[in-house]
């Protein structure tokens, strides 16, 4: 068997063309390894070579999935390459998307085998590990190192289609497959084991561990609109100019409630954003392009709504741990309920 | 927090660009908008569009929130 050929796919960051303002780069295909290609290269020694990189703005992705798909499948398609390698997204959300949706319609489309590599809390995790090996990674780009090491030998089993380890082995997401093997000790001793080790308190590995479906149930639908108080929410970092709590930019410790009384129309002199992982340029331009304040006013002097709740809240969802999202979104639940909030606009970038 | 206000016995509209990721995170009522850096807005109109064109995502937000739903649902813009 020659070298295998891999095609690698990463986004405009990774290849140094830019940050955010060049977030919208349309799907480009380049015959030469880039960023984190290198690593891999490296890695790879003389078993697999990547025959190109492929390069995709995250904004673009994320806003045109379905042509930036069927844009770089015929890229991939172009190739034919024996493995097709998406990231490592860590924890940045809509580059975690992109990798996912793109690996799992290169693997099921085109029947190339593919993986990809992210932080379990990003949203492509979610969305993908059932149907793809996703390589478990830290949440930012220090563990590219970490990432590498496990990529490596994952990928070129799955080009070879040798038999794959456990998650653990491997270092994947558990993608929630239950596989038959014989083992010395019966069903009964194991469990009887298990229930010990757990009455001493000590460490026990279950062998069927229960999905974490954590759904809410729709609240009933707002009866009369014209008498309700709405809220904004945003994790669109909408704060008024200056940033007086300093929210931070990513990976937000805290939330913003913020005073809107007597604000028809959001400017450039009393809103911005403080949110880092998009272009701010619109949102500073005209915050209610993120928070829409002077539309929420027209409707309220027409009548068309009861009221705008006095309070927007408002944090940065860039990175942020789900921990602290959850938090947030407890504490400002709270507060709006006990404010007599009927109803709330969430807004997200 | 979607899921967390929505917990707290609120109806939230969650207004987004992503709608995938909407969707893992949990959200009921779902209102696609228009892009990641301006969900509710679009710099290339005139002002004046630009306005309407959010009052018309605004207003599907509030049919959603007056919408019985018993699962997710995206209420795309007609």
């Amino acid at each position: 068997m020659g070298k295998i050929k891999v095609v690698h796919y990463i986004n405009q960051f990774f290849a140094g063309i830019g940050g955010e303002e060049k977030a919208d780069h349309k799907p480009e295909v380049r015959e030469e390894v880039l960023g984190p290609g290198l690593a891999l290269k490296a890695g790879f020694k003389d078993e697999a070579e990547i025959v190109a990189t492929i390069i995709c703005g995250d904004s673009y992705f994320g806003e045109n999935i379905d042509e930036a798909k069927k844009e770089i499948l015929e890229m991939v398609k172009k190739y034919d390459p024996d493995l097709f390698i998406a990231g490592p997204a860590f924890n940045a959300g809509r580059y975690g998307v992109a990798c996912g949706t793109i690996a799992d319609a290169v693997q099921n489309e085109l029947g190339i085998p593919s993986l990809t590599a992210m932080y379990e809390e990003n949203p492509g995790a979610d969305m993908f590990k059932k149907s793809l090996y996703i390589i478990s990674t830290k949440d930012s780009a220090a563990g590219m190192r970490d990432a590498v090491k496990k990529i490596v030998p994952l990928a070129l089993k799955l080009a070879k289609g040798e038999e794959i380890g456990t998650p653990d082995e491997e270092g994947y997401l558990p993608r929630g497959i239950r596989k038959n093997y014989f083992t010395d000790k019966r069903g009964s001793e194991r469990a009887v084991e298990m229930l010990i080790k757990k009455l001493k308190g000590e460490e026990y590995v279950t062998e069927f561990p229960m999905p974490d479906f954590d759904r809410v149930p729709p609240n009933p639908a707002v009866k009369d609109i014209t008498k309700a108080t709405i809220a904004i929410v945003t994790s669109g970092g909408a704060v008024p100019k200056g940033n007086p709590d300093h929210i931070e930019s990513s990976s937000a410790q805290k939330y913003g409630k913020y005073d809107i009384e007597g604000i028809n129309d959001l400017t450039p002199e009393n809103g911005e954003t403080a949110h880092g992982g998009y272009d701010p340029v619109y949102a500073n331009e005209d915050l209610d392009r993120v928070i829409p304040v002077d539309v929420l006013r027209d409707l309220e002097r027409e009548g068309k709504i009861g009221k705008l709740h006095r309070y927007y809240y408002s944090t940065v969802g860039n990175g942020t741990a789900v921990a602290n999202a959850k938090k947030f979104g407890e504490a400002i639940g709270k507060d709006l309920k006990e404010a007599g909030v009927d109803a709330v606009i969430l807004t997200s970038t | 927090m979607v899921k967390e206000i929505e917990r707290a016995g609120i109806p939230v509209v969650h207004m987004c660009t992503v709608v995938p990721i909407s969707l893992t995170v949990g959200a009921n009522r779902i209102v696609p908008t228009i892009a990641i850096p301006h969900p509710l807005g679009d710099p290339k109109l005139d002002p004046k569009e630009e306005k309407a064109l959010r009052r018309k995502l605004v207003e599907r937000a509030l049919e959603a929130l007056q919408t019985e739903v018993e699962d997710q649902t995206v209420f795309e813009m007609k």
